[in-house]
């Protein structure tokens, strides 16, 4: 970060090209004092907490730098869980983004600035960013064994959900809860790129005697291509790190990455293998930029036509 | 194509939002529902919720009450932390130092690429020198979560930051003789007060929801004194966690409402009225 920051061009060049007055910049006093605090913040406790959590997979239990607790990553359960998390993620993300795309569409026939429509916004930025602990309650209260949903199935129809096996506190179980916060992401994220095609597109393509189905294949289906592709990235990271509802689902083993990283650090004192936790959090964040990149690519392609 | 443009499939859109949301408001049925269970298990009653309320069970709950306080404790220090760590920085490199503001963008979107269940790793050895030299209130947290925040903080921030010329108003005021601090106060704040207010208001609610590092940490708070109380009482954290999403959506709908209010303030000449659309966080936070 702190070589990005250095990195940039001077602060001059930019000031001129704003429209600003170069000359106002030597009449006032050095403002760089007012910017420490905050980066003496973010150095403690963003900064040092990445350094350290990345940096421990480097280091053996005595401090001596060595590979050897990369290894970690190569163990059967260590990949089954990479494997599992990744499943997971990917089912959810795509059924998510899917289904969000299709409410993002039927958002498109309410008033942006109407009472529904913010009300909508805010539940799905709840259930989305907030939701964590309090997802895994609702399921539970829905379809964990002593469920509503499950008792109605089980008294009124006869249906048991169970009847092959409690899924629903395993990996299984965390599908329902997932895609129940991936939708109202995609909504977040996929809505501007909704919004941001213009009603003059289709009369452009009707006034060149295209039909319907034209505007459709050639200009919205094209444009929303990156923005749903990112979207899909983006919900691919977000479940890919969520930790709270597994958490609150799951309390027995450490079927999916976050799980592994609650055993690591719960036990690691037990196992004597220190650096555990460090090696997961690194393949997780490896993982991380990897999405996040590709989507920041496809994010500013879709920002081209939101202007 | 024989259909006029705006009218096509108005009803189907309408009709698929109403599907999608009646599907979506199951899982909060089933917790009214859950909680409206008779302690008996055969019918339906208030039992559970007054059962909160009496004063028998005050042992019962305290982890509860301990939780709920230690978070609202939290929320607010980690909401003035953050506008008095983040938001002068913010209007500082905005106005001084241009060059710096994708860098501090940059910055600020870092925790959602190094998610809390990675920071947390980093963070365990962070808090047992702060624990050294501030001791282990549990307000101490509030440092963590600054930081969990910033996406969401900087994002409504920044939308206001965008929409006001905060330049102009600046130097109208050191024109008129205000000092550095005056013009923070009587200019920079009111002139951000929704993005502001977007900012304090998101942060309570990232806040009352954290999970992962408190519970890591071994800290109690409201959602760690939820999952607490569920193995042995369902019923009490299946009312709070309501109350709780309740509370969250309350806050973000007043956010949504201060920012879609802000079409009718009056902006200076030259600036995009539509840059001051809703300020809540808007996407690639998770």
């Amino acid at each position: 970060m702190v070589a990005l920051v250095e990195g940039r061009p001077p602060a001059a060049d930019r000031d001129r090209l704003d429209g600003a007055r170069p000359p106002r910049a030597r009449r006032r006093p050095a403002a760089w004092w007012a910017l420490t605090p905050f980066a003496v913040y973010v150095l403690l406790f963003l900064a040092v907490p990445c350094v350290v959590a990345l940096g421990t997979g480097f280091v053996t239990g005595d401090g001596r730098p060595s590979l050897s607790a990369l290894a970690a990553l190569g163990e059967p359960l260590v990949l089954r869980a990479f494997g599992s998390s990744a499943l997971v993620s990917g089912i959810t993300a795509v059924v998510g983004a899917v289904v969000g795309a299709v409410v993002c569409w039927g958002l498109t026939a309410l008033r942006s600035d109407g009472l529904v429509r913010s009300l909508v916004d805010s539940a799905a930025s709840v259930l989305a960013q907030f939701g964590g602990v309090m997802l895994a309650f609702a399921f539970t209260a829905t379809i964990g064994i002593q469920g509503v949903v499950t008792q109605l199935l089980l008294t009124r129809l006869g249906v048991d959900v169970f009847a092959g096996g409690v899924w629903f506190y395993q990996v299984p179980g965390l599908l329902l809860p997932y895609v129940y916060f991936q939708v109202p992401l995609m909504v977040i994220t996929f809505m501007p790129a909704v919004t941001g095609l213009k009603p003059q597109w289709q009369e452009a393509v009707a006034t060149l005697g295209g039909t319907r189905r034209e505007h459709l294949l050639r200009v919205v289906v094209p444009v929303l291509a990156p923005a749903f592709v990112g979207s899909v990235l983006l919900l691919f990271a977000n479940a890919f790190s969520s930790y709270a509802t597994a958490a609150a689902l799951i309390s027995q083993g450490a079927q999916i990455v976050p799980l592994q990283i609650r055993a690591a650090l719960v036990s690691e004192t037990v196992l004597g293998r220190e650096n555990v936790a460090g090696v997961l959090a690194l393949g997780m964040v490896v993982v991380m930029v990897v999405l996040m990149t590709l989507y920041s690519l496809l994010q500013r392609r879709t920002e081209r036509w939101q202007r | 194509m024989t259909r006029r443009r705006g009218a096509p499939g108005t009803a189907l859109r309408k009709a698929v939002l109403a599907v999608v949301g009646a599907v979506f408001a199951v899982p909060i049925a089933a917790m009214v529902a859950f909680s409206l269970r008779s302690a008996d298990g055969t019918g339906h009653d208030l039992g559970h919720w007054t059962a909160l309320a009496a004063p028998e069970n005050e042992r019962a709950y305290r982890s509860l009450v301990e939780g709920v306080t230690n978070s609202l404790v939290l929320a607010a220090v980690t909401a003035v932390l953050v506008l008095v760590l983040l938001v002068p920085t913010m209007v500082v490199v905005h106005l001084r130092y241009p060059a710096l503001v994708r860098p501090l963008e940059f910055v600020c979107l870092v925790p959602v690429t190094v998610p809390a269940i990675v920071l947390v790793v980093g963070l365990a050895p962070v808090y047992s020198v702060v624990s050294r030299v501030a001791g282990s209130g549990a307000w101490t947290l509030a440092l963590a979560y600054g930081v969990t925040v910033l996406p969401y903080a900087h994002r409504a921030v920044q939308a206001d930051l965008a929409a006001t010329d905060l330049r102009t108003l600046t130097e109208a005021a050191r024109t008129l003789g205000s000092g550095g601090v005056a013009t923070l106060l009587h200019v920079v704040v009111p002139s951000l007060r929704r993005g502001l207010l977007a900012a304090a208001f998101i942060t309570v609610a990232v806040v009352l929801g954290e999970y992962t590092i408190a519970s890591l940490l071994n800290r109690v708070t409201l959602q760690t004194s939820l999952v607490q109380v569920s193995r042995s009482d369902p019923f009490a954290a299946v009312i709070l966690a309501l109350l709780a999403l309740l509370l969250a959506f309350l806050l973000l709908a007043v956010v949504g409402r201060v920012g879609s209010a802000g079409a009718g303030r009056p902006v200076l000449p030259g600036r995009d009225v539509a840059a001051t659309a809703p300020a809540p966080a808007r996407k690639a936070l998770s």
